[in-house]
């Protein structure tokens, strides 16, 4: 359709019979949700060309990791994808031990894939809750609202004691075990919170006919396209790819789990709704699995190169008390060395690239946000379809500004 | 080229572009080559095209600044593909006189804004680029901030509207 208006243009038959009107859309707009620009060149509403601009949140963090010490960087990685924080530490964590050769203890392993879920879910929650605000269904922007709340009131905030800037996995393991209690509480947030929502969402939307022809046919793409583009999670899936990489890549624990990757056919926003949706089940199926399976035992590794020594050991002994002055004075020693770790992240894959040369800090991180080719697609999905579908399309891609200019 | 085992795909590409295969590794399981920066365009249509690799997503392009070194820049891509559920790093050295290489553009189109971003982070050229701008920054910015000789608190002015 987009070749076609083209055509019309350069052929001055427009629908509005003059000019296009271009129209700048944020960087500051509510329905953006972020700090994103478009500027949207319209033949009365039909958009003839979308030109994506972005860069307003860009604070740095390439650079400013590259001066920092290894457990410096794991702070600035809450700030990237600041919806599903957990899972940007879990991806750092694992890229810097890839590059230390360390295999962590099979409790954080769980424990990872117990957040990386957790944060899949809110995540999901805010993606659908938000697209759906902008359709003008407000009440089902609650219905996520509330067990997110519940997620971070009773797992969350009690796990790493902040909401957003969680910073909990270290290289080797993690911060601390969980609190007393968190297993049930766990299950009962799934069983309480997550499910009914989902259930209460689902019965209102999907069978919803205004919301079904509101969405269907927007913002489609086909699966070739997704594939050249770079499509990942969600948006990749929805247009009929399997790729996951908890599936194709098993990391953690995963091939350890019972679990479906869902996939859809046209790939417009309904598809990505949907797909989002049966994913958010295929989590808390994982979770339940995982709780289950749950083993004891400690949280870190036993190797004081990469982990702080036990504090009452550094009280009473000389050695720890040196250990623990030397690993905070210089920090974690990586080997030389590079690697490309990547996790399946709510958004598709999140990818660490790190060279190493041996010093206390990382010589080059270069994230690989999954937004990043999500936003670059945008005209693709929008370009010959009308204004308000880009607004429709733009919250069912879930760009978040914090990983797209990091 | 003194590897003990070489993936399929590095001896692919080694056995059809020999003399432009630099080196090659595959430390910590990541398959990598370093291949010469002429021939790259050819070498990346390969690697998408060939029956055994296949790597139908370029899912990460970034430059690195190893300052002091000759060739100063490397370019470095991150392949992945889908039928065989496999990866592959290429990479390639540019020197400081002339940071240029020809854009993967037609072979994927997605990579587009990597390229973006390795000329506004590192300046490097990329020839026959659709739209070669500054992506992250903004225009009117002075230098590559993610260069290692750019200094890291160094400030420029922020530009507003125009008056």
């Amino acid at each position: 359709m987009a070749d076609t208006l083209i055509k019309r243009k350069a052929a001055r038959m427009l629908d509005m019979q003059a000019e296009p009107v271009i129209l700048n859309i944020g960087p500051s707009h509510p329905a953006t949700h972020a700090t994103l620009r478009f500027i949207a060149e319209l033949d009365g509403e039909t958009l003839l060309k979308l030109t994506p601009e972005f860069g307003y949140l860009h604070r740095g963090f390439e650079k400013e990791s590259e001066n920092a010490t290894w457990t410096q960087v794991i702070p600035y990685t809450d700030r990237l994808n600041y919806v599903s924080p957990l899972m940007n530490n879990v991806g750092y964590a694992m890229a810097v031990e890839k590059l230390c050769g360390i295999e962590i203890t099979e409790r954080s392993k769980y424990i990872r894939v117990l957040i990386s879920e957790i944060s899949r879910i809110i995540d999901h929650m805010v993606c659908i809750g938000t697209n759906m605000v902008d359709l003008g269904a407000l009440t089902n922007f609650w219905y996520f609202w509330k067990p997110r709340e519940e997620a971070y009131m009773q797992l969350i905030e009690p796990l790493t004691g902040q909401r957003l800037t969680t910073a909990y996995t270290r290289v080797g393991g993690a911060m601390w075990d969980l609190p007393e209690g968190w297993v049930e509480k766990c299950r009962n947030v799934c069983k309480t919170s997550f499910l009914p929502a989902i259930k209460d969402v689902n019965a209102l939307l999907t069978k919803n006919r205004i919301f079904i022809e509101r969405t269907m046919g927007v913002g489609p793409i086909s699966k070739n396209d997704a594939i050249a583009m770079g499509f990942t999670g969600p948006c990749l899936r929805a247009a009929g790819v399997p790729l996951d990489l908890r599936k194709d890549e098993p990391y953690l624990v995963y091939d350890r789990f019972d679990f479906d990757v869902p996939i859809g056919e046209q790939g417009d926003t309904c598809d990505r709704y949907m797909v989002r949706m049966e994913e958010m089940r295929q989590s808390i199926r994982i979770i339940e699995q995982a709780l289950d399976q749950m083993p004891g035992g400690p949280v870190n590794i036993d190797d004081t190169r990469y982990v702080l020594p036990d504090k009452p050991l550094v009280y009473t002994t000389i050695e720890a008390l040196m250990q623990h002055f030397k690993f905070v004075m210089e920090g974690i020693q990586v080997p030389a060395g590079e690697v490309y770790s990547a996790t399946e992240a709510a958004n598709g894959e999140l990818g660490y690239y790190i060279v190493s040369r041996g010093g206390k800090g990382p010589y080059k991180i270069k994230v690989r946000p999954p937004c990043f080719p999500l936003f670059q697609g945008m005209p693709l999905l929008c370009e010959g379809q009308m204004l308000a579908d880009l607004i429709a399309t733009l919250g069912s891609v879930n760009i978040i500004a914090g990983e797209l200019d990091r | 080229m003194t590897d003990q085992r070489i993936s399929i795909v590095l001896a692919k590409l080694i056995e059809r572009f020999g003399g432009e295969v630099v080196s090659t590794h595959s430390d910590f399981g990541d398959d990598t080559a370093l291949v010469r920066r002429e021939r790259i365009v050819e070498i990346c249509a390969f690697l998408r095209d060939d029956a055994d690799c296949r790597f139908d997503f370029a899912m990460d392009l970034t430059g690195v600044d190893y300052l002091g070194e000759t060739p100063r820049f490397e370019v470095v891509y991150h392949l992945y593909s889908l039928k065989n559920r496999q990866r592959v790093r290429i990479k390639v050295r540019l020197g400081e006189e002339d940071p240029e290489i020809d854009s993967v553009v037609p072979v994927w189109p997605g990579i587009n804004w990597y390229e973006r971003e390795a000329y506004d982070m590192y300046g490097i050229i990329f020839r026959n680029h659709p739209n070669l701008k500054r992506i992250l920054m903004y225009d009117e910015f002075v230098g590559h901030p993610l260069r290692k000789d750019y200094p890291k608190t160094k400030r420029q002015p922020t530009l507003g509207p125009e008056e």
